[in-house]
């Protein structure tokens, strides 16, 4: 009797498991929040404070989906993943998707089964070395001890790099950022490379952060930005104009101070990002006023930009690329129509 | 009084009360269930191939792999494939982790032994040995080794040097390596035929001694064909010899021979925990060797080493050989922590850097799982069949 019904549990919970293929959106919504894949702790991006509340850019992005599907910000469980678990954590479903300083690539994009939703940061890699060891430039470097991360762009930018310029190295390859970091300044690298934003935030970490310089050669293009995986359209869409989203809303002036002025606009593009006009956000299965809950509960891109990366956090890193088209950067998001 | 025997009746008649019967459902139900199990694995995993459109396969590993390896026992370099890569890991987990097995066995052994000390000192130190190494995580070793010890030693511009030639540096131990020329191959041809024959007289000299009673000195011809005889062809040869120095230029030393620093703190980590458990095993194994045992041993006259090397280790190693494979296993499997501290074995390299970037998790993950099980059955079958041979014998 009891062994039967534990077969037929057992059965149940397989075959649902494999049935389970409905839609992201609904299984978030069931669930009552969203899983959100993010860096393990990489200041700027996403790390817990000494209270386990999670701040950074990568993480506000997942918690403007939480307040456009839930209209609450909080409604997000974060999983920090290491750069080497980021893709079966998203492969396997453990994660509804990667918002972790993840690099677009081609293969990542294809092979690996992944849809990226856009760039959320323009970032680019480079070489940070001790001050002491008076070097200028990267093309210095040869025989050098590299440290790094598994599982990396920049694992492989770094081979390109020292290979096309006929430089001998030794590339160390840790698992975490924190091993990465604590290996070379314990001494075992002379130089630590990984996109220029991270550098920043992993100096941080060190003792002496003054005692150490980036070099001024950028050696790649890393676009990081949200993913999903294959197979599901409307949540790719979801995910996708949430950071248009963010990014129009800046360009419109639609911030969490001007929001309830802009409200009360009749220009018609802001009427219709605002939901006032049209039906811009049931169109993905959301509600209309999906982007004003992303604006009050999270803010536009500026604003997540500036409170976790730039002129208003500890990194201050310039907004360079990333400012608006109009501003002279590359951040362009299609029109809302 | 008189209705026992009918209500025995009863329960005899009942077939699914038969023993036999019983446990053959219970078998076919579970291999049922197992079978079950993995039909809906199978499907699930089927069915989220097709919907995320992940390319299967295993013609990843032809692809050039793009990225380096700070220790390689074979040649490799950013163009070689993913099957390199592979082999490149695997070959460096087999090395840590046989040399891992060496020391262990060997520090276990002395601390086993020494633990039984008449000698007081001997004993607490190795007693604390013991306590110590046992009861502190072997990721925190490891970690300690690396980062405390290893990681504290100056930079290359400042390393520690000996006899002018051998330098010890954050960067690792370097020394000269010997470079031979043509004919080496040859000597060490020689040398390996050597090894073999004096196994070989060895082992007919014992048979011999065992049947007549009469012990044959081997070890001179041993060292003949061991030691003489490649000499003699290395000198007839000429085989030339240089000697490539490390070098410091630039940053770090160029040449030499080097061993990694994440190799180092490894292997030590590896073999002094393990040694720890091995030193209880071989203290448990000479302590269940009887009392009467040495007495009677003794009593015929044997000298102390005598009376250890015939009487208490071959008894003792019965009690010691299976406890010792299964430690012997899991510095194996433990030899994958190496990942935390940046050493290229398996795991990093192929379940790590070649997982991640081609993204084929099912096919790495089993190959991966594959070889560990191979290998741990492969040290299981060598330990069984000297398990065997050193079994007691009935007569
Ligand atoms: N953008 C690169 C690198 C991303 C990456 O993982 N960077 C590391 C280096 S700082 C990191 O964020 N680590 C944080 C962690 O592992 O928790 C990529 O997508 O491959």
């Amino acid at each position: 009797m009891k062994r039967s019904t534990i077969l037929f549990s057992l059965a149940l919970t397989f075959a649902s498991a494999g049935a389970a293929q409905a839609a992201t959106l609904d299984d978030i919504k069931a669930r009552g929040s969203i899983l959100c894949g993010v860096s393990g702790g990489l200041a700027g991006f996403a790390q817990p404070d000494d209270k386990g509340n999670w701040n950074g850019i990568d993480v506000d992005f997942c918690r403007a989906l939480a307040a456009a599907i839930f209209n609450d910000p909080t409604k997000v469980k974060f999983l920090p993943l290491t750069a080497k678990d980021r893709f079966t954590a998203l492969q396997s479903r453990e994660v509804d998707l990667l918002s972790r300083n993840t690099t677009w690539t081609s293969s990542r994009d294809t092979q690996l089964g992944f849809n990226f939703a856009g760039v959320i940061y323009y970032d680019a890699q480079g070489f940070m070395v001790r001050k002491s060891a008076k070097v200028s430039s990267a093309l210095e470097l040869s025989n050098t001890t590299v440290c790094t991360q598994s599982g990396t762009t920049t694992q492989l930018n770094l081979a390109d790099y020292f290979r096309s310029n006929n430089m001998k190295y030794e590339a160390v390859v840790f698992n975490t950022a924190d091993e990465v970091i604590k290996a070379y300044e314990s001494g075992r690298c002379d130089v630590f490379t990984t996109d220029v934003s991270q550098i920043y935030a992993e100096r941080l970490k060190l003792a002496k952060p003054d005692e150490h310089m980036i070099l001024p050669e950028l050696i790649s293009k890393e676009p990081l930005g949200p993913l999903v995986r294959h197979g599901d359209d409307q949540w790719f869409d979801i995910v996708k104009w949430t950071l248009f989203a963010m990014l129009n809303a800046e360009e419109y002036d639609i911030s969490q101070k001007t929001l309830e002025q802009r409200l009360k606009s009749d220009r018609p593009d802001v009427k219709r990002l605002l939901g006032i006009e049209g039906n811009y956000g049931e169109q993905f299965g959301l509600t209309n006023d999906w982007i004003v809950r992303i604006i009050r509960h999270v803010g536009n891109y500026g604003e997540i930009y500036d409170r976790n990366v730039g002129e208003g956090s500890r990194l201050k890193i310039d907004r360079g690329l990333n400012k608006l088209w109009n501003k002279g950067g590359i951040q362009y998001a299609p029109p809302v129509r | 009084m008189t209705d026992v025997p009918v209500r025995r009746e009863k329960l005899k008649s009942s077939w699914i009360f038969r023993p036999g019967v019983r446990s053959a459902v219970i078998q076919i139900l579970l291999v049922a269930l197992v079978v079950l199990i993995g039909w809906f694995i199978y499907r699930t995993t089927r069915q989220n191939i097709i919907t995320q459109r992940i390319p299967i396969g295993f013609d990843f590993f032809w692809i050039e792999s793009g990225f380096s390896i700070s220790q390689t026992l074979i040649s490799f370099n950013e163009n070689n494939t993913y099957a390199r890569a592979f082999l490149v890991g695997l070959l460096n987990t087999l090395f840590v982790s046989a040399l891992g097995v060496l020391f262990a066995t060997v520090i276990g052994f002395l601390v086993g032994i020494g633990r039984l000390s008449q000698n007081w000192i001997i004993a607490r130190l190795c007693g604390g040995y013991v306590e110590l190494i046992r009861n502190l995580p072997l990721l925190f070793q490891i970690l300690f080794w690396y980062l405390a010890v290893l990681a504290a030693l100056p930079g290359p511009r400042q390393s520690f040097t000996f006899f002018g030639d051998i330098f010890i540096n954050n960067r690792g131990i370097l020394m000269p390596k010997p470079m031979f020329g043509d004919g080496i191959g040859i000597v060490a041809a020689v040398a390996a035929a050597g090894i073999l024959l004096s196994i070989v007289m060895t082992a007919l000299a014992r048979r011999y001694r065992v049947q007549t009673g009469t012990a044959l000195k081997t070890w001179p011809f041993s060292l003949l064909l061991i030691v003489v005889a490649p000499l003699f062809v290395f000198f007839f040869l000429k085989v030339g010899v240089t000697v490539d120095r490390p070098e410091l230029k630039g940053f770090n030393f160029n040449g030499g021979l080097r061993i990694i620093p994440e190799f180092l703190a490894l292997l030590i980590a590896l073999s002094t925990y393990t040694a720890g458990f091995i030193a209880e095993i071989v203290r448990a194994g000479i302590l269940a060797v009887p009392r009467g045992q040495t007495e009677a041993a003794r009593a015929l006259g044997l000298r102390r080493s005598k009376l250890l090397q015939l009487v208490v280790v071959p008894q003792a190693m019965r009690v010691i050989v299976p406890p010792l494979t299964s430690q012997y296993l899991n510095l194996f499997k433990n030899s994958s922590l190496a990942v935390s501290i940046g050493y290229p074995d398996l795991v990093s390299v192929f379940a790590g850097t070649t997982l991640n970037n081609t993204g084929q998790a099912i096919e790495i993950l089993g190959i991966t799982m594959l070889v560990y099980l191979v290998i741990s059955l492969v040290i299981s079958f060598v330990m069984n069949i000297y398990n065997r041979r050193i079994a007691l014998r009935e007569r």
